[in-house]
């Protein structure tokens, strides 16, 4: 038989992974000195995991690699080594190399063997400071110290409770038997009167005989597992027994000299592996979700069947309807129940992104000779699985901002009279169908001053412009901000605020800045729980109808013509109390024909796209909605204005409005920088 | 047809030995560590069980000494996949009630060949 | 209006492609026209239905149509070709078809007078179009076949489908 190894390698992959993780995170638990045992215990057990897994699946690499961190860690657990920073630093820096190794492997790509070689070094030299660091991983293959000869006689008593570790005599003797011919001979003189005999126990011995060429380390190998368990002697057929020799020969056999070779240390692979890697992410999914499903489904199967019965009675009589009412109502809320337990499955706990904080925090206040403290909290708030793979470089760019920028030195903190350790918190909850994820920190707070300095010296504000605190903070999130001199290498190689907010508002999100000077400043990140469906308003222009997000929406109102000023004759603005917001004709940036043109006789939507306000003139509002998000790319290609499909009630399609875009869309249509022109609308219908 | 339980941390070598285990037709239940597997063992019987040692929540040792005191598991093989092929590994093993190991890494092959041995 | 009937192309039918050489066509009217697309491309002939409008696209695309919960953009062949409009009508299908690209492959639709024939066609009976005149760009046409001594113009779709606005590369610059 032989098993295909390759088709493990995807679950090894997956657990290996998430094992680096858990070392990672770990040892940045680590107390120097004293280290606590448990938390050894848990990098013990992920590096023992993946040397045991790598071998067997034979990435030898890997294998020999994990090897010496696994030595490393063993002789902390049993106290023979203190952890110093030094074995911290050194093992983190093999979880790196272990992850990259393991990607290059899964990915087919190159192994960067000079720097695996450079860290096993590193490790070598650690555990080279300890003579008895070389553990023998001892081979299988037994000396063969016994030379060939007419065959064996042996000895074998079992002491009284070797039955009880499962070992059978008789496979031993069948096994022998396989060497060659054995003769069986039983002693019974131990067995006691029947008043003592103790069913479990043994009181047998044998003394075989095995007749042929055998090699002696074959009958020691069917004897390994019962040494020390019985009382063994294995003499050579044509010598006599020597007095000399004692009960327990086969260890003292096994303690002559092995060459200590480390299995671990077996020559190279010598061929590339050639694993189909398709690449098919995987989500690990908790049964009680699956149960969930399962009775969910089950619930579903009485409803159906219920209102199947009804549909076959031979005459619908009046009385029915109600039931089919309640039928029909039961449905819909197994179906929405059913919808919400299937988007949980992709739903995945945020600790997966916050994960790879603390070691960003210890890396980082390392070179920037900070002291930081990082608390999370909420890590097990749960959110779709694409949405977490998106937050994480915002979330990153967020943290080391506040690394960087927030926190200040240890001096000028005590100077301050703050506690010398800064402390940055990462908090994440859940409110309504969103994920809010804060980052605090308790640094300087952001500098008011050189913001609106370096926004005027960009033309982003006027000198004479009266800005509230949080408009002022929130200019830092635009993509005029100059980040050149804010930004150092550690924040970001020139990705500034802006992305970090374009690509938060990409995925349907906000995210917002408070700060108090002295005191430090947060970040307000918040997300929709998942991409796959969105909370929508149905509206109608001409014959079509579109969806607006509603987190999208500040709301919606009746037109009152005498607040509509044109400027300048062709664009129309809208005045909203104090605001005045442009007027974007939906039918007229998509062409679309209606018979709708007067203010009068349609609706303005008030909507909000990366902090521009536009007022949007549709014909009618119709009902909210959640929708499932379809991709318009798949089959077709991305269109300017709309952000996907979703199919109705009805299994008509209706298109979902990206706000920014059409923002984008309105302002390239006409000549000026004002959206929604009269004539234009005039023409295009 | 004789039952398995397998037992181990890792959900590869899990896959492992029990795709390996169901393709010479015999039974197999899984669990992922020593607690599940005295859960499991409590309610249902078994012909052999194979336990990584090193496993969150109860090791292989202590999983093996809490099984023997089983009655339907005082005398059947139990064995340990084990790294440790050091001589007091295997004595510990042994004192907590191990028939024997199967030293990690192994193959398919030499795993069924363990299999069939104390299984006969 | 209205009409979705529905049938599908049960190309093992036939039975005559394993004849080396040979490939199956499903052939379709447009303005007194025969034209032929392979087979194994079809994936479905629908009725036409009420499509949805994609907002500033020309007018050959029709818009998109909901096809067991995927979105598969329709386009009307007849408008593609500057050929007169026509009222779509009772016999008026959308043949569904794969259109490979360098990307992978997309579903799209193409609406059509109606359905005709299934032909089998070897290569050799494929000759090159000559600049014939037709109302199609011959840089979607593949060849032309003669079948039982009339004229099939047997269509190169996936030029025809990737070209213009229909190109993926459109939304990779975005």
């Amino acid at each position: 038989m032989s098993i295909d190894m390759k088709q493990f390698l995807v679950t090894f992959y997956e657990e290996s992974f998430e094992g680096l993780d858990t070392m990672e995170t770990e040892l940045l638990n680590l107390d120097i000195g004293e280290a606590d045992s448990e938390t050894v215990n848990t990098i013990f057990r992920a590096a023992h995991s993946i040397k045991g897994g790598s071998g067997t699946f034979g990435l030898n690499d890997v294998a020999s690699f994990t090897h010496l961190m696994e030595t490393l860690l063993d002789e902390v657990r049993d106290g023979r080594r203190q952890v110093s920073q030094q074995i911290v630093d050194v093992l983190l820096t093999s979880v790196d190399v272990l992850r990259d190794m393991l990607s290059a492997l899964r990915d087919e790509g190159e192994v960067d063997m000079a720097r695996v070689q450079a860290v096993q070094q590193l490790l070598d030299e650690l555990l080279g400071n300890e003579p008895e660091a070389a553990e023998s991983a001892a081979p299988q293959e037994s000396n063969s110290t016994g030379a060939e000869s007419q065959g064996w006689k042996i000895h074998f008593r079992p002491h009284p409770d070797m039955l009880q570790t499962g070992n059978d005599p008789v496979r031993m003797f069948r096994e022998l038997a396989l060497l060659g011919e054995l003769k069986i001979e039983c002693d019974t003189s131990g067995l006691p009167t029947l008043d003592k005999l103790v069913a479990e126990e043994s009181y047998l011995a044998w003394n075989l005989e095995l007749h042929g060429d055998v090699d002696k380390a074959s009958i020691d190998v069917i004897f390994e597992w019962v040494e020390g368990d019985c009382d063994l002697v294995v003499d050579p057929m044509a010598s006599q027994p020597a007095a000399a020799q004692t009960d327990n020969t086969v260890t003292e056999e096994k303690k002559a000299p092995e060459p200590a070779t480390s299995t671990a240390k077996k020559p190279p692979p010598s061929e590339k592996r050639h694993s189909t890697t398709t690449e098919s992410s995987s989500i690990r999914v908790s049964i009680d979700k699956i149960d969930d499903l399962i009775n969910m489904m089950g619930e579903l199967v009485i409803t159906q069947s219920m209102l199947s019965q009804l549909g076959e009675a031979e005459e619908f009589e009046t009385a029915q309807i109600e039931k089919l009412r309640d039928g029909l109502s039961q449905l819909e809320r197994n179906t929405r129940e059913m919808q919400e337990n299937v988007m949980r499955i992709r739903m995945l706990p945020i600790s997966f992104a916050f994960q790879r904080f603390p070691r960003l925090v210890h890396d980082l206040s390392g070179t920037l000779h900070k002291k930081i403290e990082l608390k999370m909290s909420g890590e097990n708030t749960e959110l779709d699985k694409t949405v977490m793979e998106k937050i994480g470089d915002p979330l990153v760019h967020l943290v080391r901002n506040s690394i960087d920028h927030g926190i200040e030195s240890p001096e000028v903190r005590l100077a301050a009279g703050k506690d010398e350790m800064g402390l940055i918190e990462l908090n994440a909850c859940h409110e309504g169908g969103n994920i809010i994820i804060e980052i605090i920190d308790d640094g300087a707070g952001l500098n008011r001053e050189r913001i609106i300095e370096k926004a005027i010296s960009n033309g982003l504000i006027n000198e004479d412009d009266s800005l509230s605190d949080e408009q002022i903070y929130d200019l830092i999130f635009q993509p005029g901000f100059s980040t050149a001199e804010v930004v150092s290498d550690v924040s970001g190689r020139g990705v500034g605020m802006d992305v970090v907010r374009r690509n938060i508002r990409a995925l349907g999100g906000s995210v917002e800045v408070t700060s108090r000077p002295g005191q430090g400043s947060k970040f307000t990140i918040r997300l929709p729980l998942t991409l796959a469906i969105l909370d929508g308003q149905s509206v109608r222009v001409g014959n079509d109808i579109y969806i607006i997000p509603l987190v999208s929406i500040i709301e919606s109102l009746q037109v009152n013509p005498a607040d509509i000023n044109s400027l300048r004759g062709s664009a129309d603005v809208y005045r909203l109390r104090d605001e005045y917001i442009p007027i974007v004709r939906v039918y007229d940036i998509f062409n679309v024909h209606t018979e709708i043109k007067n203010w009068e006789d349609g609706l303005l939507v008030i909507v909000e796209g990366e902090g521009i306000k536009v007022a949007l003139f549709v014909d009618d509002l119709l009902g909210q909605q959640q929708v499932v998000i379809k991709s318009l790319e798949t089959n077709f290609k991305k269109v300017e204005g709309i952000s996907g499909a979703t199919i109705l009630g009805d299994g008509t399609v209706a298109l979902i409005l990206d706000i920014a875009s059409m923002i984008q869309l309105s302002r390239d249509n006409g000549p000026e920088k004002t959206p929604g022109r009269q004539d234009n609308a005039e023409q295009a219908a | 047809m004789a039952k398995i339980l397998a037992v181990d941390d890792s959900a590869s070598m899990r896959q492992m030995v029990s795709f390996t285990l169901k393709g010479a037709g015999f039974d197999v239940v899984e669990a992922a560590d020593g607690v599940e597997a005295l859960g499991k063992a409590k309610s249902q019987t078994f012909d052999l069980v194979i336990s990584d040692v090193n496993m969150p929540k109860m090791d292989g040792l202590t999983l093996i000494k809490e099984l023997r005191k089983l009655p339907a598991f005082k005398f059947i093989p139990m064995l340990m996949l084990t790294t440790e092929s050091t001589a007091d590994k295997k004595q510990e093993g042994r004192a907590a009630g191990a028939t024997g190991w199967i030293v990690k890494p192994f193959n398919p092959e030499q795993l069924l060949a363990t299999i069939k041995k104390v299984l006969g | 209006m209205e009409e979705s009937q529905s049938m599908t192309i049960e190309t093992g039918q036939i039975g005559v492609s394993e004849l080396a050489g040979t490939d199956q066509f499903l052939t379709f009217v447009l303005a007194g026209e025969e034209y032929g697309v392979d087979i194994l491309r079809v994936q479905e002939i629908k009725g036409w239905d009420a499509v949805t409008h994609i907002p500033n696209t020309p007018e050959y695309i029709r818009g998109v149509m909901n096809l067991r919960g995927t979105i598969v953009p329709i386009v009307d062949l007849r408008i593609r070709f500057n050929m007169e409009k026509l009222e779509y009508g009772p016999v008026t299908v959308v043949i569904v078809l794969r259109v490979d690209n360098t990307e992978g492959s997309r579903i799209m639709g193409i609406v059509v007078d109606g359905v005709s024939d299934v032909y089998n066609v070897s290569e050799g009976d494929i000759k090159p179009s000559p600049d014939f005149g037709s109302a199609v760009n011959t840089a979607f046409v593949k060849g032309l076949a003669t079948v039982d001594d009339k004229m099939v113009i047997i269509m190169d779709i996936d030029q025809l489908l990737n070209s213009d606005e229909l190109s993926i590369m459109d939304s990779m610059t975005d």
